[in-house]
């Protein structure tokens, strides 16, 4: 157990559910974006998946979303449901986006498997006028033991693939990202950790504590 | 409104004099002031064949424009008045449908220098009173979706909630958008291109070849004098259904398999299957086509550019005095579509995620080739389904229960 996860498991009434889900409840870090846009913003969530996230904000928060999603069931699930989403390759579509074309660009659980995490990080804070990146962190501490002791490339229920099947391809730690986003002129307005079993904590910190013990990391970012 | 009645099989349309017996609604516009043309002509008076379904609503906010393809026409769901099949569309549009019928009112008109109703080559000349034949001006999509606009202020609506179509039919969505963007909520380009490629063009000139080299296509007079240029142009309908369907669904359909023979003949009578389908295809479109009409809606079709009216650029298409298009758009592509293949649908995408316009954008698999649009693809008609669901729940409108209104 670590600080982190502590947190979480005990007192998940810090995660208030919302009553009036349209959908039901979405996923904790989903939840943590969310709380982080303000209401009425126009919203391009990059990899939206199923389109969880976009329908969240669309009922709760009253957002102009739009999604890009790679995998084709994904976009006909999204479309089938209403959402305004477009199937495309964020490694290279998001050129096309002007810049500020949105209050808020969300990268949720994707930048580590991208190919080129960088310019799509670059490309992100272009577009937006704030950014959101949630991503795993390669620094959490089950994820060091597990190499440290096994030898092997760590599978957890949350990273559940093999090395040689995974779609993850680009891993970093909290101290990684943050390193990247001080290279690239980016300011970190606001971090959330979540420790592992979900548990989470509004630390702010971005230091040696939250690389070890957050098993997430979703940040919200502010060109310089 | 009320929905058009049921249609009965007429007999053939011979030419000019027959087609005052084709069902359906009709209006003659350009009267006060001819409608002008992209060829810088003038179009005036002409008509408009054109079928309705479904109930427009009270703030007249419920309509949904339908734009057929090339050899489509007006008869989206009726039985075909020439051929007596079934409406090329009933998968698409009718009620419970994902264009539903109930809830939508639905307008879909033949497309001018077509020849089901709406004024085209094979009709008179109100100045000389004699068949338009090659004196028909060339027109454009641009022209037709002008012909439609002049169409829909007809009918008393001010926006289209929504415009669909495919193919030829997506060309006029996209013209829509673009000509007229304050009057289309949104709209569903499916299996389409903003502008027709070298290799379409191509295609589209073997067709006309084969009409033009036709004896009884009389240099464009054949309805002066009792002919028709059938087999030109049941040629070049065998050579654009190729384009419309796949190598996998031919394969599936006919394989290498025999027609009504054990063996090949050692000669030149249709030994296979597919051969056979496709001269059947030819014979068939040959009653129910006119093959000027052909002719200019190919060309149509080739001239169309979208980019090219816009500095080149696609994305300035879709600004509006700087300010990005109010359409919500939906475009649909088909994985084995290789007449309007996806980086054609993506293309418009793209340029509409420059323009930070609002758009769903959803390649269907399917080994069904370009027609897929017109067949049973239920992951397609759950996309629309749902895009038009979305759409309408932006727009406001209101879901009336089923079966409660004819």
């Amino acid at each position: 157990m670590s600080p982190f996860d502590a947190v979480g498991a005990d007192t998940p009434a810090t995660l208030p559910r919302n009553g009036t889900g349209r959908r039901g409840d979405i996923r904790v870090d989903l939840k943590i974006i969310a709380d982080m846009v303000r209401p009425g913003a126009r919203v391009l969530d990059v990899g939206c998946g199923d389109g969880a996230l976009l329908d969240h904000l669309a009922h709760h928060k009253g957002v102009d979303g739009r999604g890009m999603e790679l995998s084709m069931d994904g976009v006909r699930l999204c479309v089938k449901q209403g959402l305004s989403v477009i199937q495309g390759d964020a490694d290279t579509d998001l050129k096309d986006y002007p810049t500020g074309a949105f209050d808020y660009v969300i990268l949720s659980q994707t930048l580590q498997a991208m190919r080129n995490p960088r310019d799509a990080l670059e490309h992100l804070v272009r577009i937006g006028r704030r950014t959101i990146v949630s991503f795993p962190n390669f620094g959490y501490w089950r994820i060091r033991l597990s190499l440290l002791f096994q030898g092997r490339m760590p599978v957890s229920e949350r990273l559940a693939y093999q090395w040689w099947e995974t779609p993850n391809i680009h891993f970093c730690t909290i101290a990684d990202f943050v390193t990247l986003c001080h290279e690239l002129g980016v300011t970190v307005e606001q971090s959330v950790i979540l420790g592992g079993s979900g548990g989470v904590t509004t630390h702010q910190s971005t230091g040696r504590l939250a690389n070890l013990f957050g098993e997430q990391g979703v940040f919200l970012l502010r060109r310089t | 409104m009320t929905a058009s009645s049921t249609t009965r099989p007429a007999p053939l349309v011979a030419h000019g004099n027959g087609i005052a017996n084709l069902p359906g609604h009709r209006v003659v516009l350009g009267v006060e002031r001819p409608m002008p043309l992209d060829n810088g002509a003038t179009l005036g008076p002409f008509t408009v064949a054109y079928q309705t379904y479904g109930q427009l609503n009270a703030d007249r906010s419920n309509a949904i424009l339908i734009c057929h393809a090339l050899t489509g026409d007006q008869y989206v769901i009726d039985r075909h008045p020439i051929t007596g099949k079934p409406g090329w569309w009933e998968l698409m549009v009718g009620p419970g449908r994902p264009v539903d019928t109930d809830r939508y009112f639905v307008i879909s008109s033949n497309v001018i220098g077509g020849c089901m109703g709406t004024t085209g080559p094979l009709d008179a000349d109100p100045a000389t009173g004699r068949p338009y034949g090659l004196t028909f001006p060339v027109i454009t999509i641009g022209d037709m979706v002008r012909a439609q606009k002049l169409l829909i202020e007809h009918l008393g609506i001010d926006q289209l909630f929504c415009v669909i179509g495919g193919s030829m039919g997506g060309m006029q969505v996209l013209q829509w958008t673009v000509a007229y963007p304050e009057n289309v909520f949104a709209a569903v380009p499916i299996a389409t291109a903003a502008r027709h490629s070298a290799q379409n063009i191509a295609f589209n000139e073997v067709g006309r070849q084969a009409i033009l080299a036709d004896p009884d296509w009389c240099g464009g007079d054949y309805m002066n004098q009792g002919k028709r240029p059938r087999r030109g142009l049941a040629v070049a309908r065998m050579a654009a259904h190729i384009t419309y369907l796949s190598e996998t669904a031919l394969h599936r359909k006919f394989g290498r398999n025999l027609q009504n023979r054990k063996s090949i003949s050692f000669g030149f009578d249709a030994d296979f299957q597919v051969e056979s389908y496709l001269r059947h295809q030819g014979t068939a479109f040959v009653e129910r086509f006119d093959a000027n009409s052909y002719l200019y809606i190919t060309r149509a079709m080739d001239y169309f550019d979208i980019a090219a009216e816009h500095g080149g650029v696609l994305a300035n298409a879709f600004q509006i005095n700087g300010k990005v298009t109010p359409t919500r758009f939906c475009l649909v592509s088909f994985s084995s579509d290789w007449l309007f293949p996806t980086p054609e649908s993506r293309a418009v995408v793209h340029a509409l995620n420059a323009a930070a316009a609002n758009v769903s954008f959803v390649e269907i698999e399917t080994d069904k080739g370009h027609d897929a649009f017109l067949l049973d693809e239920p992951e397609f008609h759950g996309v629309v389904r749902g895009f038009i669901e979305g759409c309408a729940e932006h727009r406001g409108l209101v879901a009336r229960r089923r079966g409660g209104q004819p």
